[in-house]
């Protein structure tokens, strides 16, 4: 037996792996969709809100009523209804926002970019934060840092989110004038810049305008420091029990035998180790607030994608609610396929076999 | 290129220093909106088209109001009657059916195309063929899809003319096509943007007159011309240098997003915004006590009340109907939660139009409700519900009639749901007690007396849901009544006919009207010529100034 039909077996044997994998989670992707469509959609309309009524408001006449019931088909039974919803969902048609009259797909282009900022500047501070802290708090157990760790991070995932957006917006804003009020660029610049990608702080750095980078940055950097809290609450809670973990391994007894010093065996050993379950943390707490900023962007005025479902579903404008549930379903699943990849990048075990 | 090369490195360098003051703590520059601008916070999330045909919520009207012109507008210093817009004079026939007007000479839209009587002609044909949701204002004249085009012609490029079925009373007539329904647009840019459209048993014709262009675009001729709608985001109006009258003073209005009253204080505080629109109490107070800001308010045509469902045996015994009108404390409401947006009125028509009454009979009195509920043989009271929209001014107010209705014995169940949950239950008739508002649709009498005293058939299919229907409040003569009002020709008698209504309203209705909201505004002090109109499509933005 020659070692290259070893190889090329093997290899085989992987590929069928790897397709029984991607088929598996097909077909785990396919019935998460469905069932989540299924679910919304029929909360949607059992929800005792007309729709028409969003529509047309309170002071339409009967017979514009009635025609705009037959219009938005919902004098048809509900199963049929659905079924037409998917069957045209699946052509890529996800309907059209009674309340911005767009079609949905076009609003969600717009809003999740507002959100995608958001989130990821959010989450950098949180990380970048949050992951130090945790640690701190571990090497020194029990210390006061400890506690005063443990008090930042209780209060960060007890205090509500809106109470301290408008808390801050009184001080940093209001008193201080630190930051700029809730909106995403001021007035002067929203009619003098062309967005690109939908990201203020990217667009306006690529487009070499300083001071709508400068007036973006004002605008985002309180919500996102606020998000950036929220989820460094968790980040360093979670950190802090993996860096525990790590540290009461063998291996780190054995480093500290060899006399490595302090410094090296928590950053470069320990944290390198606990760095492959906190991506999972980091990616679920960046899936989080995406779809989980509904309160801070209505505090702060921000055209996201929270927003938008919110006032959808208020106004039982569901085709809006239906395609911002499947985007922001897409958008999870996506994060923990990543993570799951990044997992399989960073951890050597899962390489072999 | 080289101006903009050097403008930029200019603006990083500015950018640049501005990074630097906040570095080491300098305080930062007071914010100010441009000179040439203004800025407004306003909840506008309710806005679903800008074509005036269709629109019919209320910040939608207000822009209507400031970028559409009409044949005849509301006269802002005597709201029962109408001035000329585009129209310099118009008669009315003998027969009081047909109403012609002369346009004014050399007008023209913001496009630059000429204002003719066929653009009018046009105008009421697309509103009434697309049949939405104002479309009935024109309708209710006897006019339809398949005869607006006799009903609603040019007789020449600035003759119009407006035939109507009964000889109405005129100032009807007149107060309806002052309705953002009626509002003028430009047909030859209109026709650039129609799409055809298959004809079907619901729509009968094959273009759709503009409508899906026009719920974003715009072709009118106003003091103000829109540029933009972002739904959610901001409105921008820029100044229309085409416009008749006299120019707006301000190069751009910018109408931005903003739900929250609180944060609409802090915006307005720091000048991030020059007026702030939905302010609750608290915060309008504290701005009332800043000195670099002032207030304004204006009775707007909307009244709040409760209504009682005919349907509940208890709440149909006349004295139970009246008993609730005494059980209401309307002192402690005025000085607390309605305080600066709303004054106490119990009749149907809000003030200033024609007709309305502002006697306010009714006062808390447990005494007297207590005799009356004896006499309908419920002296130990019983238990009710009532449907209550959260958020404010109706959660206050219910809890503070709970608690008067309490002293008379009645047991009243707040079932607290979303603004169109319980706009649902109602409209079905399911409900027991309802608190809500009603703003009149056009700035005429009948508008309300409509909906609050007529009736036309009370049985579950009937195709009128008056609010009298609402409550299955069965009112033949009423009804007649109304309908009555509607063809006297004399303003005066006419508006006899209506204190008559309101009166039997007061004395008979299921309906306990309490107060009629104020629109109100904080507003920055160096705004000059801002004020709120008597109706929210003549809040007009063009006198506004800075200094």
């Amino acid at each position: 037996m020659s070692a290259i039909e070893n190889e090329s077996g093997r290899g085989s044997a992987r590929a069928v792996a790897i397709a029984s994998a991607i088929g598996r989670f097909l077909v785990i992707a396919v019935t998460t969709y469905l069932g989540l469509l299924a679910v919304t959609f029929f909360i949607g309309r059992v929800i005792p809100i007309d729709p028409v009524l969003a529509v047309l408001g309170d002071r339409a006449p009967l017979n514009v009523v009635e025609r705009t019931r037959r219009e938005m088909g919902l004098d048809l039974p509900l199963v049929e209804q659905f079924y037409i919803y998917v069957k045209n969902a699946l052509n890529g048609d996800f309907g059209t926002s009674v309340l911005t009259t767009n079609p949905v797909m076009t609003d969600i282009r717009r809003a999740l970019p507002a959100t995608t900022e958001l989130a990821t500047l959010g989450t950098l501070i949180g990380a970048l934060f949050g992951v130090p802290l945790g640690v701190l708090a571990a090497v020194r157990r029990g210390s006061i840092i400890d506690q005063i760790v443990r008090v930042i991070g209780l209060i960060g995932y007890s205090v509500p989110i809106f109470w301290l957006g408008l808390l801050g917006l009184v001080l940093f804003y209001a008193k201080l004038q630190w930051v700029a009020f809730p909106a995403r660029l001021d007035v002067v610049y929203e009619y003098t810049f062309t967005p690109i990608t939908g990201f203020y702080l990217l667009d306006s750095a690529m487009q070499g305008q300083w001071d709508v980078f400068w007036d973006a940055f004002r605008h985002i950097i309180l919500p996102a420091s606020l998000l950036g809290y929220f989820s460094l609450a968790y980040i360093s809670r979670m950190t802090r029990s993996f860096m525990l973990n790590e540290l009461a391994q063998e291996y780190i007894v054995a480093a500290r035998a060899k006399g490595l010093s302090e410094t090296r065996i928590i950053w470069g050993h320990a944290l390198r180790n606990a760095a492959v379950p906190m991506v999972t943390v980091i990616a679920l707490s960046y899936a989080g607030l995406l779809e989980g900023s509904v309160l801070t962007e209505t505090v702060f005025s921000w055209p996201g994608i929270g927003l938008y479902i919110t006032n959808s579903l208020q106004n039982a404008d569901m085709n809006a609610v239906l395609g911002g549930t499947i985007v922001i379903g897409s958008v999870f699943i996506g994060i923990n396929l990543l993570s799951d990849l990044l997992y399989r990048v960073l951890d050597p075990r899962t390489k072999t076999g | 290129m080289m101006m903009e090369k050097f403008a930029l490195r200019s603006r990083a360098l500015l950018a640049g220093a501005a990074v630097s003051a906040l570095l080491i703590g300098a305080a930062p520059a007071f914010a100010v909106t441009p000179a040439d601008t203004l800025v407004e916070g306003f909840a506008i999330d309710d806005i679903i088209s800008m074509d005036p045909g269709e629109a019919f919520e209320l910040s939608t009207a207000e822009v209507t109001g400031n970028t559409y012109d009409l044949l005849v507008r509301l006269d802002l210093s005597d709201t029962s009657k109408v001035k000329p817009d585009l129209a310099e004079s118009w008669t009315v026939s003998d027969d009081g059916l047909t109403y012609t007007f002369k346009l004014k000479p050399g007008l023209k839209f913001a496009s630059g195309n000429p204002i003719t009587a066929a653009d009018v002609a046009y105008s009421f044909e697309r509103a009434v063929k697309l049949d939405k949701s104002p479309a009935f204002i024109i309708d209710q004249f006897g006019i339809s899809g398949d005869n607006v085009t006799e009903k609603a012609k040019a007789i020449d490029d600035t003759t119009f003319q407006f035939t109507v079925d009964k000889a109405y009373a005129p100032s009807f007539v007149l107060n309806c096509l002052s309705a953002t329904v009626a509002s003028i647009v430009d047909a030859k840019l209109v026709k650039e943007h129609v799409a055809a459209v298959t004809p079907s048993a619901d729509y009968k014709w094959d273009n759709d007159f503009g409508n899906a262009w026009l719920k974003t675009g715009y072709a009118g001729s106003g003091a103000y011309k829109l540029r933009e709608w972002r739904a959610n985001e901001a409105v921008v109006m820029e100044r229309n240098d085409n416009y008749h009258g006299e120019k707006a003073k301000l190069a751009r209005v910018i109408y931005r997003n903003m739900k929250e009253s609180s944060a609409q204080r802090l915006a307005l505080e720091a000048g991030d915004i020059d007026v702030a629109r939905n302010l609750e109490p608290n915060d309008l107070d504290a701005i009332a006590k800043n000195d670099k800001l002032t207030t304004t308010s204006a009775p707007k045509g909307t009244v709040y009340y409760i209504s009682l469902n005919q349907k509940n045996p208890n709440l149909a015994k006349p004295e139970v109907r009246q008993a609730f009108k005494y059980l209401v404390d309307y002192d402690a409401l005025s000085s607390t939660i309605l305080k600066g947006i709303g004054e106490i009125h119990q009749s149907f028509l809000p003030k200033g139009d024609l007709g309305a009454i502002d006697t306010n009979p009714f006062k808390l009195d447990v005494a007297k409700a207590k005799e009356l509920l004896a006499k309908a043989g419920l002296a130990d009271g019983f238990s009710v519900t009532m449907d209550v929209r959260t958020g404010q001014p109706t959660t206050g107010m219910a809890e503070s009639i709970q608690q008067t209705l309490g002293q008379a014995g009645i047991k009243l169940e707040i079932i607290p749901g979303d603004g169109k949950q319980t706009l649902t239950k109602y409209r079905a008739r399911n409900h027991d007690i309802y608190i809500g508002n009603w703003g009149q649709d056009y700035f005429d009498p009948n508008s309300n007396a409509q909906t609050f005293a007529s009736n036309p058939d009370n049985s579950d299919a009937g195709k009128s849901h008056t609010l009298a229907w609402r409550n299955s409040w069965d009112i033949p003569d009423l009804t007649k009544e109304t309908e009555a009002a509607l063809l006297e020709k004399d303003a005066g008698k006419r508006a006899d006919m209506y204190k008559d209504l309101q009166q039997k309203i007061l004395d008979t209705s299921p309906f306990v009207i309490i107060h009629q909201q104020l629109e109100v505004a904080g507003l920055r002090k160096n705004l000059k010529g801002f004020a709120l109109g008597p109706s929210f499509d003549s809040n007009f933005v063009g006198p506004v100034s800075k200094e």
